[in-house]
């Protein structure tokens, strides 16, 4: 590295590599983050390799082999669905929508909590404290109703659904992010940057933003938990997308066929416990991260 | 909905902590509350009208959606609507409805949905009720345990249970319940009823009908009770830490007294402080999610009001009950506010 010119960008980059390198240090001592990532890891994979782990055409109606509603056996390790298809192939396919939404939800929910968190912590004029107002409003407008008007006024669709809880869910992201820009700004650094003559834009995203994303980056995760378990009750109450199988939506086909009163157990058990997997990972990934961020919580539990 | 009722409540706490200055700031933070709920209820209002009006092209086409339309039922809901009228003089007349429980007719029901919301507010009122003062109880007993044997096997098992409720949804723990004790497997006999708020053939309101009332609510009433219980537990473990650390504690062990005088005397009074304030506040959100529970054990209440107007779609019901919802929420956050202000004597002054 010796006789490579260090540029103010390269010792950002080194600085910012080393910093990560520490972050994962710390983070690998939480036992229940790592097992949280292993368990993450696990599904991710399976959602990655679903084509190659059961065929599509495992999931097609038309194509189903199996009888109806058939329990675990040999050839359906997991029994089948009220169409002859096997649980198994639709829970591996159902992880792929599920951890699509949950993801694409917290980007459109991060990215508007963020934007608007760090206007209103930054402008302290009328603007700043409109848009706190705003957000304050949207705050006490419960969740599940406005996402069932809005799924059923948008029609159903796997973007709608994500868009839907992206929107739903920013928020708390913003009241977060807007009380970590207010310590921020008071801090030295950004005087000298305005007294330098920084822009808005250019103090808010150089001075303000980098150091707020350690928070937003520990919201994310347990965003993401809250998306997906959001994700699975509107599919559940049939505002997902018809075409696609997730596991919200397998445990509505599982109510409405009556695999419930059938005693079908190997029908909806399986895709509640992999929600609670998933979404548990999820939140202990985001606990540990938010201890390893925010020093003052490590010695509370 | 976990997250938005944490966020409110770390906002009053920050807010409450905050040292109010004049002689009358008992009355500023009462009015200041009270407007802030006004602007809210205004925005609800406002967020509500554009909802149904602004967002569909054709408003009358998509509240008649998937419905076969006469031109006499598409004029008549223009009507109601005030559709031909300008956008300010629309709002106003939806103002002047809102305000005199004027909700419009329902599609499915052909009734006026204020009169559908109060028929069908008593069951949830009575399933989120019961589930609330059992949550609380049962939450802060376990959280309390929990945080005295901190780090203790009772402890782990307590946020363990605790961390998994949370991960649930909460209709799907429903519906083991359902296929456990309402259907029977394997040596459990079916031991509750699979739906329903009572049996058709008993008058509800003689005490066997009670009776009869109680056994269809249990299964839904455990399972709610569950879904808030690890929330409650949670913070009231987190707060109770947050309490033993402090001084006050040391002085009231130092003048001699015994430890469990100091725990219930002084620590649990100030632990119990956010908790009571995340009950109140919880209160709104409840009673929006019970829509999943009502659904899976179909209890005539407001959430199964609302997924049965999705079928249909019956708007003029969706946006009477989001309405309600909505207003449920700001009433509770409200009242927990100014609870707040009532306990916490540094808000008082």
């Amino acid at each position: 590295m010796s006789d490579v010119t260090l540029t103010p960008r390269r010792l950002a980059w080194q600085r910012r590599r080393k910093s990560a390198g520490r972050t994962w240090s710390q983070f690998r001592r939480h036992r229940t983050g790592m097992i949280g990532l292993g368990i993450l890891a696990f599904f991710g994979l399976v959602a990655l390799l679903a084509p190659v782990l059961a065929p599509h055409s495992m999931i097609e109606v038309t194509e189903a082999t199996g009888g109806v509603l058939q329990p675990p056996s040999w050839e359906f390790p997991l029994g089948t669905d009220e169409n002859g298809r096997s649980v198994l192939a639709l829970l591996i396919w159902g992880a792929r929508v599920s951890l699509l939404v949950g993801l694409l939800a917290t980007a459109i929910s991060m990215f508007l909590g963020t934007l608007i968190g760090l206007a209103s912590g930054h402008y302290r004029n009328f603007f700043g404290a409109a848009l706190f107002r705003i957000t304050e409003w949207f705050l006490v407008v419960p969740f599940l109703p406005l996402a069932i008007v809005l799924a059923s006024l948008l029609g159903r669709s796997l973007l709608n659904v994500a868009f839907v809880i992206g929107v739903t869910s920013w928020p708390a992201t913003a009241l977060l992010i807007r009380a970590q820009t207010l310590s921020i700004e008071g801090r030295p650094y950004l005087e000298r940057a305005r007294a330098l003559g920084a822009g808005d834009w250019r103090q808010m995203s150089r001075h303000v933003l980098p150091n707020v994303m350690p928070m937003v980056f520990a919201n994310t995760t347990l965003t993401v938990a809250i998306a997906i378990l959001s994700e699975t009750t509107l599919s559940f109450l049939g505002l997902g997308d018809p075409l696609r199988v997730s596991w919200g939506s397998m445990l509505d086909d599982a109510f409405q066929t009556g695999a419930i009163t059938t005693g079908a157990w190997w029908y909806f058990l399986p895709p509640g416990i992999c929600v609670i997997l998933v979404v548990m990972s999820f939140t202990l990934i985001g606990q540990a991260l938010e201890e390893v961020y925010n020093p003052r919580l490590r010695d509370r539990t | 909905m976990t997250a938005q009722t944490s966020t409110l409540l770390a906002e009053a706490e920050t807010e409450a902590n905050q040292p109010v200055q004049r002689r009358s700031g008992r009355w500023r933070y009462i009015g200041g509350k009270v407007l802030g709920s006004f602007g809210a209820l205004m925005f609800v209002l406002v967020f509500n009208f554009f909802l149904f009006r602004v967002i569909p092209a054709d408003p009358v086409r998509t509240l008649a959606r998937n419905r076969l339309v006469s031109d006499k039922q598409v004029e008549e809901l223009t009507r109601t609507l005030g559709l031909d009228q300008s956008l300010p003089r629309q709002f106003l007349t939806y103002l002047q409805n809102t305000f005199t429980g004027e909700f419009g007719l329902s599609f499915k029901y052909r009734q006026p949905v204020g009169d559908i919301i109060l028929e069908r507010l008593w069951p949830t009122l009575l399933l989120v009720g019961t589930s609330t003062i059992l949550a609380t109880v049962i939450g802060i007993y376990l959280g309390m345990v929990s945080a005295w044997n901190r780090g203790k096997l009772v402890d782990h098992m307590s946020t363990g249970f605790s961390l998994t409720l949370y991960s649930m949804p909460e209709w799907w723990l429903g519906l083991v319940f359902l296929a456990v004790f309402a259907v029977g497997a394997g040596p459990i006999p079916k031991l509750f009823p699979t739906g329903g708020l009572h049996s058709t053939d008993v008058d509800p309101t003689s005490f066997a009908g009670g009776l009869d009332t109680a056994w269809h609510l249990t299964l839904p009433v455990i399972t709610l009770t569950l879904a808030y219980l690890a929330e409650y537990s949670l913070i009231m473990r987190s707060s109770l830490l947050d309490e033993m650390g402090e001084d006050y504690l040391t002085t009231a062990r130092a003048k001699g007294l015994r430890d469990v005088y100091v725990r219930r005397r002084h620590a649990t009074r100030n632990a119990l402080l956010p908790t009571t304030t995340l009950v109140v506040l919880n209160l709104g959100f409840i009673v929006s999610g019970a829509i999943t529970i009502e659904t899976v054990f179909s209890i005539p209440g407001l959430g199964l009001l609302t997924t049965e107007a999705l079928e249909v779609p019956d708007y003029p019901v969706l946006q009477g009950t989001f309405l309600f919802f909505s207003i449920a929420v700001i009433l509770a956050n409200l009242v927990s506010n100014l609870l707040y202000g009532l306990l916490d004597p540094r808000v008082r002054l």
